[in-house]
């Protein structure tokens, strides 16, 4: 029976199995090409869009810093430079965990806080697998210690780097400023493509001013890495185009004799090259070292800087605003004389005090008994201030005004820093729009000796001078003499900017502030007499002043044997030399110095004799070269040409190429 | 075909398959091609895949010279010792990754889920062979069952690549004993009629959460979704023509898990392109018939559903490794067949076709 169902089974089976094989095979075939639509789908269809993701995968893109501009002074001596320094970064995707990370590190070498602090500020806001410098400048003995262990500390890595180094630090510090590290404020304000590889940007000075010039262009390099991020190799490489270098108009030797003649007193001096605006000497005191805050300063040393009364920090001579005092007298002067409310041969008595009609209160002079009969020379060799009352009363505030913005007082001078204040010309409508209050005479009297609400800052009151002792052509200040782009064989220069030429009246006027300004050194009782030696090559104008302190009250804190010091005037000296043929104008403030001409002037006398030291008694004596003066520059320029180019248009030039 | 003329050939007398062979042999170079790039250019990987596939082939030739019959009467002990293995497995078994697969054994470890991959399919046949064909309901239920226990001891490893692919082979053994398309459509049916409500009303978020994770892996790109996400587009760009040997930045630069394992195909499909593919598919394809005309040949019940089974068990390798690493079918560790790097799964395939080469060259001796 069961061989007999097996038998017949046969045939059915025969047919079932050869049924189902032909099914096997159809199923096979309806799996293959469902495979193959798919793979169709992905390799042709979609290939571009995968390619594209593959690419996205392994290629990232690295930004190369650039080399950030060199800073030279006039005489090619480097203010600023890059040293090669090793950093420490650590890449924290890469690190186990970053706080015992941190602490194994500070067991190796020092950490400050301020280090940690800042690295972990950063690690939020930089991209994935990217190394985030935690200390700055290794020690070659860090760097071999590091280096020993660095098989300890997974995601730690030392990148030798160029940090900035000022080798003038303490000098340079209010001229060139220095670099730091980039803050979150400044981040919002940087293009950020160019600055993805920068750490640092100007902070301060020359520094700050001329970062679009001084960073340069962003290189960038497209790398394969692998799926932890590791570099394996560069694909594509664009070099960085380096900053611009700079050179200054600051003679770091003259500075240096600023700086020495200062000693240990506070103050601010300025000077400039009356023939160009160009910036010779710009000295704040005290001053500190500008390389504590490359690669971040800690707290308790910037709290000591910044909160000590004697305010090394503070740039005096561009922040600094002082009463002028009697530095003024000789522009008055002029300004009786140009506009005709006095002529050459005014003279007046002066009985030691000034009354105004009517009014009982009297206007003190500096000389108790008086300076007796005083025409325009000697009220500005022996300071008369009863003249200068006078004077000003007769010209009234508002002409006063007009003709001290023609220097530049009240005006920010438009140096090639940042931060610079205004100092104060008071006028009528000036007190109606800020005080709300109307103008009284007595405010105009003893404006005319540079007091009450004048204020003029170091930078200003050098730049007035230079633009008396050129015959009233007023530059804009410059530190920068000219720009070196790295493509350029030569240093494009800063061509001088005429900010306005003073509309002269009469020549001998002028002669006649300028001779008076002499006999202030030469003559027999100018009050900066000492100033003048035997053997001088050349003769000396100048004028000083001394500026009563009112500030003090609002210092809360200061100790009780500092208070006489700082209750003491300011001493003020303006002067230009040689005085028939300037070549340098200069203004120096002594802060609670005392008397001008004891003080201020002795200061000025050693930069000038610094300073004309390097020239030959030809050269002192040629007479200023141009006849004609220079024409204002117009608000909106014509293109320039390429040898007078100007910051300004390179500025631009590199905005446009980044 | 010259295995049929009167005087057997050399290669027939010695129960081998000359034109399956040289399919296996040329996928076999194929993978060795693509593992030596997969796995980085590894040496030492090669020379370790290499001793497995000569072990393999061995197994291959001794398995070919064993009758039909003679694995037929083995094939109820062969079984029972498997299942006794994977009760073992579960209690003494060694733990790799998360998954208790291993037996040791003192000399070497042995993986008694792969051996189930033939011995399963072979007592279904053994056990269908001996009955009706088509089989009757009541011996359907017991195949059934019997394919049940070890697929359930497989998938308590976890194992679930095995454990499907042991279904799939047992389930082509009942399909090709002739269960009738009413029944065939009747479970399909029933299946998804169980689904539904399972899915509306028992199944907890998390459950179904996980399940349309497993169904659309790149709806989780950070977690199981990586994987498929990096080799849809290593194969992806691999274009028409691929990037070239050794030029895989998928694979080469470690973005693809797995490469040298379950995703090779991706590395093959990045450095080959779709040309490459084409030609690889193809020499499956060429295998998967030669394999059907094999079966359609043979002699005997027992035979041809154990050799449709391997065939198509094979074709189902290559299904859910393709259909998984291009993305249509849910990740399952199966390795892509005769090309993955792996040493269980390549012997236990060549001694697959060992079986299948056996039915073909022992066909004389039962015909006459």
């Amino acid at each position: 029976m069961a061989q007999k169902q097996h038998l017949k089974d046969h045939f059915i089976e025969q047919q079932i199995f050869h049924n189902r094989s032909i099914t096997a095979i159809f199923f096979t075939l309806i799996l293959f090409s469902m495979l193959i639509f798919r793979l169709f789908f992905l390799q042709i269809n979609s290939h571009e869009h995968f390619t594209t993701l593959s690419q996205n995968n392994r290629v990232s893109v690295q930004a190369i810093p650039p080399t950030r501009g060199l800073i030279y002074d006039r005489n090619g001596i480097i203010l600023a430079e890059n040293l090669p320094s090793y950093t420490l970064q650590i890449i924290p995707e890469q690190a186990a965990d970053i706080e015992t990370l941190l602490e194994k590190l500070s067991l190796l070498i020092t950490l400050r806080d301020i280090d940690i602090k800042k690295f972990k500020k950063e690690v939020r806001r930089k991209r994935r697998f990217e190394g985030i410098p935690l200390r700055f400048r290794l020690t070659d003995e860090e760097v071999a210690i590091v280096s020993v262990n660095l098989h300890r500390l997974p995601g730690v890595e030392i990148k030798a780097q160029l940090s900035r180094f000022y080798p003038y630090g303490k000098e340079t510090a209010h001229v060139v400023g220095y670099v730091g590290r980039i803050n979150e404020k400044e981040l919002k304000k940087l293009p950020v493509t160019n600055y993805s590889g920068t750490n640092h940007t100007g902070k301060l000075g020359v520094e700050k001013s001329y970062e679009a010039l001084l960073h340069g262009q962003v290189g960038y390099q497209k790398v394969e890495t692998n799926v932890r991020g590791r570099v394996l190799r560069v694909l594509e490489r664009s070099n960085p185009i380096p900053g611009n270098d700079l050179y200054l108009n600051l003679d770091i030797n003259l500075q240096k004799v600023a700086i020495e003649a200062f000693e240990n007193k506070h103050g601010a001096l300025v000077a400039i090259n009356p023939e160009n605006g160009q910036v010779l000497a710009m000295v704040s005191m005290p001053d500190y070292d500008a390389n504590l805050f490359v690669n971040g300063i800690d707290s308790k040393t910037y709290k000591a800087l910044n909160t000590s009364w004697e305010r090394p920090l503070f740039n005096r001579t561009i922040m600094g605003s002082y009463p002028p005092g009697s530095t003024t007298k000789p522009f008055f002067a002029l300004a009786g004389l140009e506009l005709n409310v006095i002529q050459l041969d005014h003279e007046i008595f002066c009985p030691g005090f000034y009354r105004l009609k009517g009014k009982a209160h009297k206007y003190r002079d500096w000389k108790k008994w008086g300076h007796g009969k005083t025409d325009i020379t000697k009220s500005i060799v022996q300071s008369c201030d009863v003249f200068y009352y006078d004077l000003a009363f007769q010209m009234g505030i508002n002409k006063m005004h007009k003709f001290m913005t023609h220097f530049g007082f009240g005006k920010k001078s438009g140096i090639d820093i940042l931060g610079e204040r205004s100092g104060l010309m008071p006028s009528k409508e000036w007190k109606k729009r800020v005080r709300k209050q109307v103008w009284f005479p007595g405010e105009t009297v003893i404006a005319g000796i540079g007091q009450g609400y004048v204020l003029v800052t170091p930078i200003q009151l050098a730049l007035g001078t230079a633009t008396l002792a050129n015959g009233g052509q007023h530059f804009q200040p410059q530190l920068v003499s000219s720009i070196q782009r790295k493509a350029d064989p030569f240093p494009r220069r800063v061509s001088p900017q005429v900010i306005r030429n003073v509309p002269i009246l009469r020549k001998e006027n002028w002669q006649e502030v300028h001779h008076a300004m002499t006999e202030v050194i030469h003559g027999a009782r100018g009050t900066a007499r000492r100033l003048n030696k035997p053997d001088l090559r050349y003769k000396i104008a100048g004028k000083t002043g001394t500026a009563q302190v009112f500030s003090v009250a609002q210092d809360a804190t200061y100790k009780e044997d500092e208070l006489e010091e700082r209750l003491k005037d300011h001493a003020l000296f303006m002067s230009f030399a040689p005085a028939d043929n300037p070549k340098i104008a200069i203004a120096v403030v002594v802060e609670n110095g005392g008397h001008g001409g004891s003080v201020a002037a002795p200061i000025a006398g050693k930069v000038i004799e610094a300073y004309l030291s390097q020239f030959s008694d030809e050269q002192l004596k040629q007479p200023v070269k141009k006849e004609t003066r220079e024409k204002p520059a117009k608000k909106q320029r014509t293109p320039v040409n390429v040898e007078s180019d100007n910051t300004a248009a390179i500025l631009h030039e590199e905005h446009k190429h980044g | 075909m010259a295995s049929q003329s009167s005087s057997p050939s050399l290669f027939f007398r010695l129960h081998i398959d000359l034109t399956l062979l040289m399919g296996l042999i040329a996928l076999i170079a194929i993978g060795q091609v693509i593992l030596y790039s997969a796995s980085g250019e590894s040496m030492a990987l090669m020379q370790r895949q290499s001793i497995r596939l000569g072990i393999a082939l061995i197994a291959m030739l001794l398995i070919a010279q064993i009758s039909p019959d003679t694995m037929r009467r083995w094939s109820p002990i062969i079984f029972i010792i498997g299942i006794i293995m994977l009760i073992a497995v579960l209690l003494v078994g060694t733990k790799v990754l998360g998954a208790q697969r291993w037996l040791d054994l003192g000399l070497f470890r042995f993986q008694p889920s792969e051996m189930m991959k033939l011995s399963v399919p072979m007592m279904l046949a053994w056990f269908l062979s001996s009955g009706n064909i088509p089989p009757r309901n009541k011996h359907l239920i017991i195949a059934l069952a019997i394919l049940l226990v070890p697929v359930l001891l497989i998938a308590k490893q976890p194992d679930l690549g095995t454990s499907l692919l042991v279904t799939s082979a047992g389930l082509f053994v009942i399909f090709m004993a002739g269960v009738s398309w009413r029944l065939i459509f009747g479970f399909i049916f029933a299946g998804i009629a169980f689904t539904i409500p399972m899915w509306l009303f028992l199944m907890r978020d998390y459950q179904r959460q996980r399940v349309l994770t497993m169904l659309n892996p790149e709806s989780d790109p950070l977690g199981s979704g990586y994987h498929i996400i990096q080799s849809k587009i290593a194969i992806g760009s691999g274009g028409s023509f691929g990037k070239g040997w050794l030029n895989g930045t998928q694979s080469h630069l470690e973005f693809l898990p797995e490469r040298h394992t379950d995703f090779i195909f991706s590395v093959f499909a990045e450095e080959f392109g779709f040309s490459g593919i084409l030609i690889l598919l193809s020499l499956y394809l060429f295998v998967i018939f030669r394999g059907i005309y094999i079966t359609t040949q043979a002699h005997g019940t027992f035979s041809r559903l154990l050799g449709a089974s391997i065939v198509l068990t094979f074709l189902i390798y290559i299904f859910v490794n393709i259909g998984m690493v291009s993305g249509i079918l849910p990740v399952v560790g199966v390795p892509l067949p005769l090309v993955s790097y792996g040493g269980t799964s390549i012997v236990t395939l060549m001694a697959g076709f060992g079986i299948l080469m056996s039915i073909h060259t022992h066909r004389k001796l039962l015909a006459h």
